[in-house]
């Protein structure tokens, strides 16, 4: 029988684990500093942990950190990894994207996706299941870049929000002070508007935010994106509209420009009705298309154009430099399909 | 404004009026109905206050004495297990009616897999029926959920497609397959997808490449 996983386990669970093997509870803040600050891969390793500690720990568990096992360089310098999760067969990416002073790790939160959203390659691949915290941290801890890493976005494979409490376990390590000690506001969680999910998350964790809104009209937000059906984009705005982001957090919103569909100036009028009142900044994304879809990228003289549109009326709004392209780094184009076991079909 | 965001939706306590498995592991829930709703709209339902609502889209008519949604036990679940041992006139709680996977009288096609027929199977009952079609795909003879109210109202626009049992009047075969045999879909028309997310994701992509346009396809998966 497989053992129990010690990474993406909090403070308080490890220090449910500890007692349950008779351990001194001040054992777990020791294993959560080997596990989250610290160069380890072996339980061995926790060398201020007795002897007898460790024995029995590894008699029980295995701390759970998993390599690479493929990874792609682009002409950038943007890193594509695949790792293995806790279930079989089943493997995500990870985008590596440095900058000139920062370097932004996308991770993913789920095996393929659910939502079904019109212009995205992981909702092709559909959904294989949920990632547990502990393969959410493995992706930070066995980066080898970890240590260079100053952001981390949850854009990668998978609806955060659709995994809420696996991903706002993963949250506390990244930030807590007995962990990994990142400052929230270095930490930025997208969703496509999972309005439970966006309950939590704002309430339990002072992480960025960014919503995938690509359409201020309704209407044409259905066809993209299903969820629509279910949370509409109004309903999204009003909660962000009456929580109380402070200061420092930021919301953002994150815009796929597509040729002809969302790229108006009507879209950028209904920008500025739907998001008036919020304190916020557009990111306008450039669409690479995928295979068999019907939508295309705009032109860069529209992408400019509405961005100083919407600047304009005081949106801030920029551009994001495509990444990776030569090896499909960009979020949504994060595809393992031929890696993935297809769950049998209902239909 | 707050800093602080109710995580509690509004529920309200309903009695089931009868909770009924009409197929392995497929229950229809009637709850007494005290709201008023939209064919295609959905609700939340939990036994207990403090566990948060799952989500089922509403199976009954907008004119009918219940509430009803049609649901399937997943061992693994929370809610299911415990929802399918509800007795009648017990108490469950649900939130108040919500979406917008809404139809009206305009030529549709339905399509649906498994559980995915409930949104169609409300506007069935609400009296949309001329220039509707509707195609449900499931493994077995008895996943055909409703196909007595349908077969005789809808007669040849009522397509069964059974991927792992031959039965009469049944398309042997996946619901994928008979979609891609058909050559011309109608210009005039939306269509409507419920179900599994690899099935929207599957058929939506054939009915693109079959020429449909995206605009005319409105999706609901499950989540």
């Amino acid at each position: 029988m497989a053992k129990e996983i010690l990474l993406g386990k909090t403070l308080e669970e490890l220090t449910q684990v500890v007692l349950d093997l008779k351990l001194p509870k001040f054992t777990a803040k020791q294993i959560a500093d080997w596990l989250y600050k610290k160069d380890i891969t072996s339980i061995d390793e926790m060398l201020n942990l007795s002897l007898k500690a460790r024995t029995i720990l590894k008699d029980n568990f295995d701390i759970g950190l998993t390599a690479t096992i493929k990874e792609q360089c682009s002409v950038d310098g943007t890193k594509k990894y695949l790792y293995p999760t806790n279930m079989p067969n089943q493997f995500i990416e990870t985008a590596y994207i440095p900058d000139d002073d920062r370097a932004t790790l996308c991770v993913s939160s789920q095996v393929g996706c659910k939502m079904g959203c019109l212009f995205c390659m992981t909702g092709k691949q559909g959904f294989q299941g949920q990632l547990k915290a502990g393969d959410i941290i493995n992706q930070v801890r066995s980066l080898p870049e970890w240590h260079q890493l100053t952001n981390i976005v949850y854009m990668g494979m998978g609806e955060p929000l659709d995994n809420v409490p696996e991903v706002m376990k993963s949250l506390e390590i990244l930030t807590a002070d007995y962990a990994m000690a990142m400052s929230p506001r270095r930490i930025t969680v997208s969703t496509i508007g999972i309005i439970p999910g966006m309950k939590t998350f704002l309430n339990e964790s002072e992480c960025h935010l960014a919503v995938s809104l690509h359409t201020p009209f309704d209407d044409e937000r259905k066809k993209l994106m299903p969820v629509q059906n279910v949370y509409p984009v109004k309903d999204v705005l009003k909660m962000i509209r009456e929580f109380d982001f402070g200061r420092q957090r930021r919301v953002s919103f994150e815009y796929i420009m597509f040729k002809g569909i969302n790229d108006t100036p009507a879209h950028v009028k209904e920008l500025c009705k739907i998001l008036d009142g919020i304190k916020c900044r557009m990111n306008l994304i450039r669409f690479h298309p995928i295979p068999n879809s019907p939508l295309l990228g705009s032109d860069e003289e529209t992408i400019e154009e509405f961005k100083d549109l919407l600047n304009k009326k005081g949106i801030t709004t920029t551009i994001r430099r495509s990444r990776g392209l030569d090896i499909f780094a960009a979020c949504g184009l994060l595809s393992t399909k031929e890696l993935v076991k297809q769950q049998s079909k209902d239909y | 404004m707050s800093t602080d965001i109710k995580t509690k939706q509004k529920l309200t306590e309903s009695i089931v009026v009868s909770n009924r498995e009409i197929a392995p592991g497929v229950f229809v829930l009637k709850i007494k109905r005290n709201l008023d709703f939209k064919s295609g709209q959905y609700i939340g339902i939990t036994t207990d206050m403090d566990v948060a609502p799952r989500l089922y889209t509403i199976a009954s008519g907008t004119d009918d004495h219940t509430i009803q949604v049609l649901y399937n036990v997943k061992d693994d679940g929370w809610l299911t297990p415990r929802l399918s041992e509800h007795k009648d006139g017990s108490t469950i709680f649900m939130t108040p009616p919500e979406g917008d996977f809404i139809d009206d009288e305009s030529p549709s096609w339905w399509i649906a897999s498994g559980t995915g027929i409930a949104p169609f199977a409300s506007m069935f009952r609400s009296g949309l029926i001329a220039d509707k079609k509707l195609i449900h795909g499931g493994r077995f003879t008895h996943s055909f959920f409703f196909e007595k109210e349908f077969r005789p109202v809808l007669k040849g626009n009522y397509i069964r497609c059974c991927s792992q049992e031959e039965g009469e009047g049944l398309y042997n075969g996946r619901l994928t397959r008979y979609l891609q045999d058909i050559e011309i879909f109608p210009e005039d028309c939306r269509y409507f997808l419920c179900g599994s997310p690899e099935m929207v994701v599957e058929v939506r992509d054939l009915l693109i490449d079959k020429g449909v346009p995206f605009n005319k396809i409105v999706a609901e998966i499950y989540f």
